[in-house]
C-alpha cells in the first residue's frame, strides 16, 4: 500500500469540506474493495477521508412511505434491522448474503452502491425497488445513479448520505453466488408496487446491474412464477469467465426470477 | 504518523503509527500478539479475525486508524487466569484442529457466531456461517463439532455471549 494523510471527519459536511481541499482523496466506508485495492496498488489516493466517525450517516429510519437507511449503516445493520425486516423483507434477507458474517460487521451500503460492482446484491435492490440516492448534493433515481461497469453519477467532491427505499407490496431476491468470493453470478431482486412490476439482474450484464423488462410485462399479467414459464433471457451483452460462459448466465437470469418470485408471492 | 489508541484484551495501548498500517500489522509487529495470523491477506480466509467492538472482523482489510477508540479482542485475550476459554477447549477436545494456522480466526468466529445466534447451534447454521473462514487441512468436521459443543460449554460455563475481557 502507497502512503496517504488520513483524515477522520465527524459528519458529511466535514468530510465533503475535506473531500474539496485535499487533492486525490478518497472516500473510505467500511473499506473491503477499497483497501485490497490499495493493497494491490491498483489504487494509490494521496488521501483517504474515513467517513467511519460521521454519525449522521449512520442508522435505519422509517419516514412515512420509505425505509431511509444512512450511507455508513452495515450489512449486518441492514439484516438485523426489526424496521427493514418488517417493511421490505426481501432487503434485509439481501445484506444478509453478501459476503461472510465478518464482511457484513464492515461492509456498508454506501460503500457498495458508490462502487457499483456488477456483481454486487444491492444495486439489484436499488433499481427493482425504485430506491432514491441522497448525496450532500441531490436526489438521484436508482436509474440516474448507476451508469454502467463500476461507474455511476457520483461527481467529485459528491458524497452519498442515504439510500431512500418506498415500502412495496411484495419483494423477494435469489442469487445464485459465487462460492469463493460470495459475490453474484446471477442476482434478480423483483419488487411488485400496485400494478407496477420491476425485474432487476446483477452479476449478468456487461455494462452492471440492468432491468428485465419481458419479464416485467409478464409478471404484470400475473405475479407468479409460472407467468415466467418458458422465459429465457438472450445471451448477448452478458457477462462469460471461468466460471461461467455467457448461455449459462442468461439461463440463470430466468432460474433466478422465477425463484425470486416464488420467495416474494411466499410459494 | 497518526496516534491510534485501542484497548486490547483489556488493556490499553497507544502508539504512533503510519496510517496505512493494517489492524492484523499493528496486533503482530507492534504489539507482538502473533496469534492472529494473516492467510490470504484478502479478506477470504478468516485467519486474521479479531472482534472489534465484541463483532468479528477481519483485520487484514481494516486501517489500525480507523479503529481508534475501539475495544479489540484477539485469540490471546480469550483464555482466563491460564484457563481455556470454553470454545478453545472444545477445539482441543474434539480435535478441531489439524496444522492450527486457521484456527486463532475459527475460534473468534465461533464466539462471534455465539454471541450472534445464541448457544444452540446446528450443523447448517455453523457450515453457513464459516463462510469467512478457511481450513485446508481438517474438511470442516471436526470444526463445526467443536463449535456447537464450545456454544453449548459457553452456556453451561456461564461464560457471557461478550467475553470476559471486554
Amino acid at each position: 500500500m502507497y502512503a496517504f494523510t488520513y483524515h477522520k471527519p465527524t459528519s458529511a459536511r466535514q468530510a465533503a469540506t475535506l473531500l474539496a481541499k485535499k487533492e486525490d482523496a478518497k472516500l473510505l466506508a467500511g473499506g473491503h474493495t477499497l483497501l485490497p485495492t490499495m493493497k494491490q496498488r491498483l489504487a494509490s489516493p494521496a488521501a483517504i477521508v474515513d467517513l467511519g466517525a460521521c454519525a449522521d450517516l449512520k442508522g435505519i429510519t422509517l419516514k412515512g412511505r420509505n425505509i431511509v437507511i444512512g450511507a455508513m449503516t452495515t450489512h449486518a445493520e441492514v439484516a438485523a434491522s426489526a424496521e427493514v425486516q418488517a417493511a421490505i423483507p426481501a432487503l434485509a434477507y439481501l445484506a444478509s448474503h453478501i459476503g461472510d458474517p465478518h464482511v457484513r460487521h464492515r461492509g456498508t451500503i454506501g460503500g457498495s452502491v458508490a462502487n457499483n460492482d456488477p456483481a454486487a446484491d444491492y444495486p439489484a435492490a436499488l433499481l427493482a425497488l425504485g430506491a432514491t440516492v441522497i448525496t450532500n448534493k441531490r436526489k438521484l433515481t436508482a436509474e440516474e445513479f448507476f451508469t454502467g461497469l463500476y461507474e455511476t453519477a457520483l461527481e467529485e467532491g459528491e458524497i452519498i448520505t442515504k439510500v431512500s427505499f418506498p415500502l412495496v407490496s411484495k419483494a423477494g431476491y435469489a442469487k445464485f453466488r459465487n462460492p469463493a468470493s460470495r459475490y453474484a453470478m446471477v442476482g434478480v431482486f423483483v419488487a411488485k408496487r400496485g400494478s407496477d412490476v420491476r425485474v432487476a439482474v446483477t452479476g449478468a450484464g456487461e455494462g452492471g446491474v440492468f432491468r428485465w423488462p419481458e419479464a416485467e410485462t409478464a409478471l404484470k399479467v400475473r405475479f407468479s412464477p409460472k407467468s415466467l414459464d418458458g422465459f429465457k433471457h438472450g445471451s448477448k451483452g452478458i457477462n462469460g469467465d471461468i466460471h461461467a460462459d455467457p448461455e449459462y448466465r442468461a439461463h440463470l437470469i430466468g432460474v433466478m426470477t422465477r425463484q425470486a418470485v416464488a420467495q416474494a408471492t411466499g410459494k | 504518523m497518526t496516534t491510534v489508541s485501542l484497548t486490547v484484551n483489556g488493556k490499553a495501548v497507544s502508539a504512533n503509527i503510519d496510517p496505512r498500517t493494517l489492524l492484523v500489522q499493528f496486533l503482530r509487529e507492534n504489539l507482538r500478539l502473533t496469534g492472529t495470523h494473516v492467510g490470504c491477506d484478502t479478506s477470504q480466509c478468516g485467519a486474521c479475525l479479531v472482534h472489534i467492538d465484541g463483532k468479528a472482523v477481519k483485520a487484514c482489510t481494516t486501517l489500525a486508524v480507523s479503529v481508534d477508540g475501539a475495544a479489540i479482542t484477539t485469540i490471546e485475550g480469550l483464555a482466563q487466569d491460564g484457563k481455556l476459554h470454553p470454545m478453545q477447549e472444545a477445539f482441543r477436545e474434539h480435535h478441531g484442529l489439524q496444522c492450527g494456522f486457521c484456527t486463532p480466526g475459527m475460534i473468534m468466529s465461533a464466539v462471534d457466531m455465539v454471541n450472534r445466534r445464541g448457544h444452540e447451534l446446528d450443523e447448517k447454521t455453523i457450515r453457513e456461517d464459516l463462510d469467512g473462514n478457511i481450513c485446508r487441512c481438517t474438511g470442516y468436521h471436526n470444526i463445526v463439532k467443536a463449535i456447537a459443543a464450545g456454544a453449548e460449554a459457553m452456556g453451561k460455563a456461564g461464560v457471557t455471549t461478550r467475553q470476559a475481557a471486554e
